[in-house]
């Protein structure tokens, strides 16, 4: 604040004495280059916090991506540069192509279902009734449990042999399912979980959504007859489509990189079942004895790329939809 | 408009900042350990957060420290964190003076030319049992020395064992165990349960039963191991085991065991207080054809990384002896579950325990997972060794192929 009023406050106040034209342009330069030292200086922290913490780390993690680290050369900081070799790696690796078909499933599968469920509530709940608040309320803890938490409790109830959800099929009179040690069932047991743990995020936005659209609209679509599914179709989906490419761009970021509900649940198992990029990628880097810095760094880009990728998606769309 | 750009740049790089968080923490770092040459001060990194500075374990520490004439900065990382704090302090030329180490890990840190071997150190190995020692002997180098060790064995519960009309000695090799667990089973119970999973844990749990076969870390397709996987997959389908067995880790597998519904538990000598308290008894895993199958070790090594002043190891080397050699030696393995790693000291902890016969004589069948020269190579090997019992055990191949494909997936990536 300080640095603002000082550096500002002399050349404004300065009398008009010497009108000189030389001396006013000197003079605007010289206030012009001030101005931009002052705007430097507010921007510096910020920068200097980018470039540390985002940006440092990031340049760090392309560059264990393009040399070939192992434990050793890790610390004396001489591995050598191998180019692309490391994503030919993990391209032509067993292990990507499952990888990437589960990464797609889980996102898509759990993006889609908490968007819909999330929105459908957010519409039960606009109606307000007796108890609606605290309802809601409710629906928002699995938003407030650590993820160990609610990523454990979730492994003990589909424990294939003393799991209350195993128990709870019995008595309907349908066999045991090995939800986390089947190769066939592992993939879906994370999801339900990665899904029941996202409905909140989703209820909570579309329903500040919903509540940002006018009433009056409503009273119109009822006057011209409109019912309540057509109300729904014609007037809330529409005026709602920012925040769904909202809800879904910060979905999509944060089920890529989802990881602690998939590691406590199934370490990616059984047999690889269910590793997703995020798993693969730490398995690569701390899963076993003996490190592979650079491939785990590799996956991570690839990670970050597909990020970027559906970022830049909805940039395009974000800005279709203000023309 | 120009706000709205400004929005949308920030909404990417949140958005590719987000996932670079969860990489980026691979390259980050927090080398704390400080190691001022001259000041008198030693750091000392273990992997026992459990204990603080008011523990029997820091105050031995501070005292070894003081003996030698220094002050030890101690400080407890959880084991899974430490191999990776230790590359970061070493790439930084920041290590720690000593550094205790899950025994496995110190082949990979010897690797990375952190770690001093004796000879550079002056740590003497002494009386140390060769076994144990194993896994810290690479190239006929050796990078440290254990603190104690610990291993597994068959936890048994007797009263499970008594309806089902089981006797405990009658369990000699793997036939006899089987036949117990079908008994165990036609009484209502359950056989046996351990740790499957695909992890390191998956690996330890698996050795017994595939060194038992005589099977070889380097040939992870021969007869022998096969055996040993589908006496494994055998259970499960048969249902002596729980198919939870595949996802379980050490723990939970004890948590089952302490049930109380359960015949046999393999688990380790951490648990044998807790067994105890439940009544449960304890024998040897046996071998395919009886006697006490080979087990892996368990357990810490004293490690000395490299440090830019030479002088300092003598110092460091005294704070070590009196830790691993000194008289509180036993003490100490007794407070963290360990059986000493030399035969004198074994005598003198079985003369004041002699519950630790079982566990005394499993050491002493005990193999290091690294030994045998393996050093590096174990962490590749064991990685698709537990990859293919859970291939097995889920029933994605069958044993003879999941065993097949990791010695292709071992030779691949040691020709590299």
């Amino acid at each position: 604040m300080t640095t603002d009023t000082t550096s500002l406050r002399p050349s404004a106040a300065r009398p008009r004495t010497e009108d000189t034209p030389a001396s006013v342009r000197g003079r605007r330069a010289h206030a012009q280059r001030r101005a931009q030292l002052t705007a430097w200086a507010f921007l510096a922290p910020v920068a200097l916090y980018l470039v540390l913490f985002y940006a440092y780390p990031l340049w760090k993690n392309i560059e264990l991506s393009l040399k070939h680290y192992t434990v050793a050369s890790f610390v004396s900081g001489n591995a050598p540069f191998v180019g692309l070799q490391n994503f030919a790696d993990v391209f032509s690796s067993a292990t990507f192509a499952p990888a990437i078909w589960h990464t797609a499933v889980f996102v898509l599968v759990s993006i889609l279902v908490q968007f819909a469920l999330g929105l459908a509530l957010a519409v039960f709940f606009h109606n307000s009734f007796p108890l609606s608040g605290l309802l809601r309320a409710l629906f928002l803890v699995p938003w407030l449990l650590p993820l160990l938490v609610s990523a454990s409790t979730w492994s003990w109830m589909m424990n294939s042999d003393s799991g209350i959800v195993n128990a709870f099929l019995g008595s309907v009179g349908i066999g045991q399912i090995n939800w986390l040690t089947s190769p066939d069932w592992s993939l879906f047991a994370v999801l339900v979980a990665n899904i029941w743990i996202g409905i909140p995020f989703n209820l909570v936005i579309m329903y500040s959504g919903l509540q940002g659209i006018p009433g009056e609209l409503y009273e119109a679509a009822a006057l011209d007859g409109a019912n309540g599914w057509q109300r729904f179709w014609r007037v809330t989906f529409p005026l709602l489509r920012p925040v769904t490419a909202i809800t879904l761009l910060l979905g999509f970021v944060y089920t890529l990189k989802v990881f602690d509900i998939i590691w406590i649940m199934t370490k990616g198992g059984p047999s690889g079942s269910s590793t997703t990029l995020a798993i693969w990628s730490y398995q690569l880097g701390f899963g076993s004895l003996l490190p592979d810095f650079s491939s785990a760094a590799t996956v991570g880009n690839v990670l970050i790329v597909i990020a970027l990728v559906v970022g830049l998606i909805y940039a395009r769309v974000q800005r279709r939809l203000e023309v | 408009m120009r706000t709205k750009t400004v929005v949308r740049i920030g909404a990417l790089v949140a958005a590719a900042s987000v996932v670079a968080g969860l990489t980026g923490c691979s390259a980050q770092s927090s080398g704390s350990g400080s190691s001022g040459a001259a000041s008198g001060t030693y750091t000392f990194w273990d992997p026992y957060p459990q204990y603080d500075a008011s523990s029997a374990w820091g105050k031995l520490v501070a005292q070894c420290g003081k003996d030698a004439g220094v002050t030890v900065k101690r400080t407890g990382y959880d084991t899974s964190d430490l191999t990776n704090k230790a590359l970061l302090a070493g790439q930084q030329g920041k290590s720690p003076d000593v550094l205790l180490v899950d025994n496995p890990v110190v082949s990979t840190l010897a690797q990375s030319g952190i770690l001093t071997d004796t000879a550079t150190s002056g740590l003497q190995t002494g009386d140390i049992a060769e076994n144990i020692l194993g896994a810290g002997v690479i190239d006929g180098k050796t990078y440290g020395v254990p603190i104690g060790a610990n291993t597994l064995a068959l936890y048994y519960n007797p009263k499970v064992l008594e309806a089902a009309g089981v006797d405990p000695s009658s369990v000699k090799d793997w036939d006899s165990l089987t036949a117990a667990l079908a008994k165990v089973k036609a009484a209502g119970k359950k056989g046996i349960t351990f740790s499957g999973i695909n992890t390191e844990e998956g690996s330890f749990q698996f050795l017994p039963w595939f060194w038992g076969a005589d099977a070889d870390l380097t040939k992870l397709d021969s007869a022998g191991a096969e055996e040993a996987l589908q006496l494994w997959k055998g259970w499960i389908d048969e249902g002596y085991a729980p198919n939870s067995v595949i996802q379980n880790t050490q723990t939970t597998s004890w948590q089952e065991f302490q049930s109380g519904d359960f015949a046999f538990g393999e688990n380790g000598t951490w648990q044998k207080d807790a067994a105890k308290e439940m009544g449960a008894g304890v024998i040897t895993i046996p071998a395919k054809d009886g006697g006490a199958a080979p087990v892996p070790t368990g357990g810490e090594f004293f490690t000395i990384p490299v440090q830019k002043d030479d002088a300092r190891y003598a110092t460091t080397k005294k704070i070590v002896e009196c830790l691993s050699s000194g008289d509180d030696v036993v003490t100490t393995d007794n407070t963290l579950n360990y059986v000493a790693a030399s035969k004198d000291l074994q005598q003198q902890q079985l003369s004041g325990n002699a519950d630790l016969k079982t566990w005394v004589e499993a050491v002493s069948a005990a193999r290091a997972r690294t030994g045998d020269n393996l050093g590096v190579q174990y962490p590749v090997i064991s990685e698709q060794l537990w990859t293919a019992v859970q291939k097995a055990e889920s029933g994605s191949a069958s044993p003879s192929d999941a065993l097949q494909s990791a010695q292709q997936a071992v030779d691949a990536k040691l020709q590299k």
